[in-house]
């Protein structure tokens, strides 16, 4: 790829002349943290987004994407970070979607008309089948073929994903963000079709923002920073802190500076809880848990497993079916969410877009959402009028605070950056003066920087003597953060483990529902 | 003994009148299903059979035969349903607007179209009827259920194995799916969103089309002003009852044909005459359990992507200030 350009509307240049070189059959890293052009990059590549200027060449030949189908057609596929998989479809009808098998052989016909005849004839589901299971066992990666994509786990879609390229007969294929939504132990499986998949000659891209990815497998490694390419180098000659600093632009700290916890009365008191999700489920089984003030209680485990029902059930946005919830001595098990807040619990939820902010809305707006309906801000008899100077010089306030990098307080969040917007939440969550801070998946999507900023408000929230109980997929965010680690699968907390006395294996089998015998036994295998 | 005849008479009847109802609304039913399987939103059934109901009519006065008539209707219905497809899938318009805009056009234009043809207000001059199929089982019963149809409900009949076999065994019938669903996959897949929608929207329109032939030279013999009368909303009930799938559509179109052949036979039924006063009460009655019906008895699963325009993944963020 040569000097590739792209500008999205908003004049936001995702990409600035880029030139990338990648050689057949090498495992290339594409680095760089959120909003550093990776993936606009690779979309280019696919077809899926068209670019302003460069050239594209592949094997020597300049190629001109017009859509996915022209790069498919050269051997370009494509795993994207949110798969495209339908749910309601199986497997097969996943994978042959754009390329269906017709019955006869009659798809290799060529021509305009048999284009057309082709849309309505019968799709070979048996052949496709056939194949699907051959492709899938020549690479070790069992699945059943007419099983459905929502009954599939997150590891299992991947490997469709993944199939679905093979089946395109890919020889280059691009990988985006492939591990973060997997277990250690689905990574540690991935990376070994990947090692394969590089044996029989493939070209792999992994565009990635963790450093641990890029140095376990890659041959060479570029680093993408605000749309510029910063370098290529080989693996060989470098090191983790060396890429962050090219991702970064600055050192980086890994683990979190922090003291020894001095936790002191118990805050949040949740005893045998019972929760359904939406579909009449039980999804959380019993947990039972409490987090005392001034320490940071994780809870880790493999999304899906209960953990958005359970801060959903305490935060009074779901009823629990069983159980009861204490703050502070206060029954709230079945108050509705500003009762909730009333008692002193803030949340920073999982999904900011769907509940942490109104995008629409401006940051003074959204800073003071919550708090709005009594005085200072709300004034006049019955509290019926609202005060806007007040957000105004509120929002300022909490701007300079948390140091959100904002022109003004008036313009939408939606035009913030992903950090930004995370900080808006931080900050009118920590501005209530909680008791209790719920946080969901509080990093998510974010970039080492604000990644950095969180954790050190979190920390400090805790040395005030606040009780955090901190939800999160993110392995290493628990392990640096938590005081304590309560391991939830299945809706269930199987393990209670102190970090200093754990280890990432540990703590990965146990996610997946093993139990601590099973580490005894994988070690002495 | 005569008691019995009237029964079984009654009962054959309400058959025959039960395809008789259904026919229109399975035809627009499955139109509606293509359409919102797709992810276009499609309540312009309603105006797609009433342009079919008019073209049928007018193509049957000038050439006389009524199979131009059926040409006529599906053509016009799907070229109507084309305007709506382009509108919501190359223009990203609101679906709901546009459906709307539909259902008021063609009532405006058929309207006038009346007075420019005939010059008559509210009912065309009589045409030739598509001839019935017609064949003597040799049993009473049989004859009066079964004996004689138009032969626009065999192909409505027809057309939901047909619908079926597209929607599920055809790579267009997949990307159909796929695009109501998940347009963006179908897009990555490198097939066409927007002509996977286009054309499904412009066969909701034939297939209604057709619908609206069957009133007015299949079941009646001319056309009159606003003639669907509320059917191709009834059709858009069936197939949110029938769960947006050819077998569900099928059964959801008979139940309601039946509600409405139903209300024709209460009035003949010996000991009910005194209902005939109440005529408009007992036409409100199909309506009042369509209402029932859904609110009450079953969930549907609409397609996830419905009524959302696709827009290729193009963000606008603006930068901050550092």
């Amino acid at each position: 790829m040569e000097n590739i350009s792209k500008t999205f509307a908003g004049d936001v240049q995702a990409n600035k002349n880029i030139t990338l070189r990648i050689e057949e059959g090498e495992v290339h890293g594409l680095l760089g943290e959120n909003g550093a052009g990776k993936s606009t990059l690779m979309n280019i590549l696919y077809g899926l987004i068209s670019k302003d200027s460069g050239r594209i060449i592949i094997r020597g030949q300049e190629v001109e994407f017009h859509g996915p189908h022209d790069a498919i057609s050269v051997g370009v596929g494509m795993v994207h970070q949110h798969f495209k998989l339908i749910p309601p479809l199986t497997v097969t009808e996943n994978v042959v979607l754009g390329m269906e098998p017709i019955i006869n052989g009659v798809d290799k016909r060529k021509g305009r008309l048999w284009k057309i005849v082709k849309q309505i004839l019968p799709i070979s589901y048996r052949s496709a089948s056939k194949r699907i299971a051959a492709i899938a066992e020549e690479n070790g990666m069992a699945i059943d073929p007419n099983a459905k994509i929502r009954d599939l786990s997150v590891g299992l879609q991947q490997r469709v994903e993944i199939i679905k390229t093979l089946y395109r007969e890919a020889d280059i294929l691009i990988l985006d963000e492939p591990t973060s939504v997997l277990t250690p132990q689905e990574v540690d499986e991935l990376f070994v079709t990947l090692q394969k998949f590089k044996d029989a000659g493939k070209t792999i891209i992994l565009i990635t923002h963790k450093l641990r990815e890029p140095i376990i497998l890659c041959d060479k490694i570029s680093v993408l920073r605000d749309g510029e390419l910063v370098g290529t180098v080989n693996r060989a000659d470098t090191s983790p802190s060396e890429l962050a600093k090219m991702m970064v632009g600055r050192e980086v700290v890994f683990s979190v500076e922090k003291e020894p916890a001095q936790p002191g009365n118990v805050v949040l008191q949740i005893n045998n809880l019972h929760v359904r999700d939406s579909r009449g489920l039980d999804v959380v089984n019993g947990v039972s848990l409490n987090v005392r003030s001034g320490e940071i209680y994780g809870i880790a485990g493999v999304e899906g497993n209960g953990q958005t029902e359970l801060v959903e059930a305490i935060t009074g946005l779901r009823r629990a079916t069983s159980g009861e919830i204490t703050v502070n001595g206060t029954d709230i098990t079945g108050m509705n969410p500003r009762q909730v807040r009333d008692v002193g619990v803030s949340h920073i939820p999982e999904d900011r877009h769907a509940r942490g902010l109104i995008l629409s809305f401006s940051i003074a707006e959204n800073v003071v959402l919550g708090k709005h309906q009594n005085p200072p801000f709300a004034t006049g008899p019955k509290n019926m009028m609202l005060d806007l100077d007040r957000f105004n010089k509120e929002a300022k306030n909490l701007v300079h605070t948390y140091s959100i990098k904002v022109s003004d307080v008036q313009v939408p969040v939606s035009t913030l950056s992903g950090g930004n917007q995370q900080k808006v939440v931080v900050a009118r969550e920590l501005s209530i003066n909680p008791d209790l801070v719920i946080a969901a998946q509080p990093t998510r999507g974010l970039d080492v920087g604000a990644t950095e900023f969180i954790h050190n408000t979190l920390i400090a929230m805790r040395d005030k003597g606040i009780a955090i109980l901190l939800v999160s997929a993110e392995l290493d965010e628990i392990r640096n953060l938590a005081d304590r680690i309560g391991v939830i699968f299945d809706g269930k907390l199987v393990a209670e483990k102190d970090p200093y006395e754990t280890s990432q294996e540990e703590l990965g089998l146990l996610m997946a529902g093993h139990g601590s015998e099973d580490l005894e036994e994988a070690r002495n295998v | 003994m005569m008691q019995v005849d009237v029964t079984v008479l009654l009962a054959s009847w309400l058959i025959a009148a039960t395809l008789q109802m259904s026919t229109p609304l399975i035809l627009a039913a499955l139109g509606g299903m293509f359409s919102e399987r797709s992810g276009v939103v499609n309540i312009g059934l309603e105006g797609m059979m009433l342009i079919g109901a008019f073209s049928a009519v007018a193509a049957t006065y000038f050439t006389g035969n009524p199979w131009m008539g059926v040409l006529a209707s599906v053509a016009a219905g799907g070229l109507l349903a084309l305007a709506h497809g382009i509108i919501c899938v190359k223009f990203k318009g609101n679906h709901i607007v546009s459906g709307t805009g539909v259902i008021l056009f063609a009532a405006g234009f058929t309207t006038l179209m009346l007075e420019v043809v005939w010059g008559r207000k509210g009912y065309s001059e009589q045409v030739t009827r598509l001839p019935d199929i017609s064949f003597d089982t040799g049993n009473q019963f049989l004859n009066a259920a079964f004996g004689q149809h138009s032969p626009i409900t065999y192909i409505a009949f027809i057309m939901v194995i047909i619908s079926w076999y597209v929607l599920y065994r055809t790579p267009f019938g997949l990307r159909v799916r796929a695009a109501g669903e998940d347009p963006s996959t179908l897009d990555a897949s490198g097939a066409s969103v927007e002509w996977t929608r286009t054309i499904a929207v412009v066969i909701s329109g034939m297939l209604a089309g057709l619908g609206g032939a069957y009133l007015s030279i299949g079941f009646g013999s001319a056309f009159g002003k606003g003639m669907t009368n509320g059917r191709g909303f009834i059709a858009l009930a069936a197939l949110i009852f029938g769960n947006w799938t050819p077998l569900g559509v099928l059964l959801a179109g008979l139940f309601f044909g039946f509600l409405n052949g139903l209300q024709f036979a209460i009035q003949l039924v010996p000991g009910l005459e005194w209902l005939q006063n109440f005529t408009n009460f007992v036409q409100m009655v199909p309506y009042l359990l369509v209402i029932v019906a859904l609110a009450g008895i079953r969930k549907s699963v609409p397609p996830k992507g419905i009524a959302i325009p696709y827009v290729k993944e193009e963000k606008v963020r603006c930068p901050t200030i550092e």
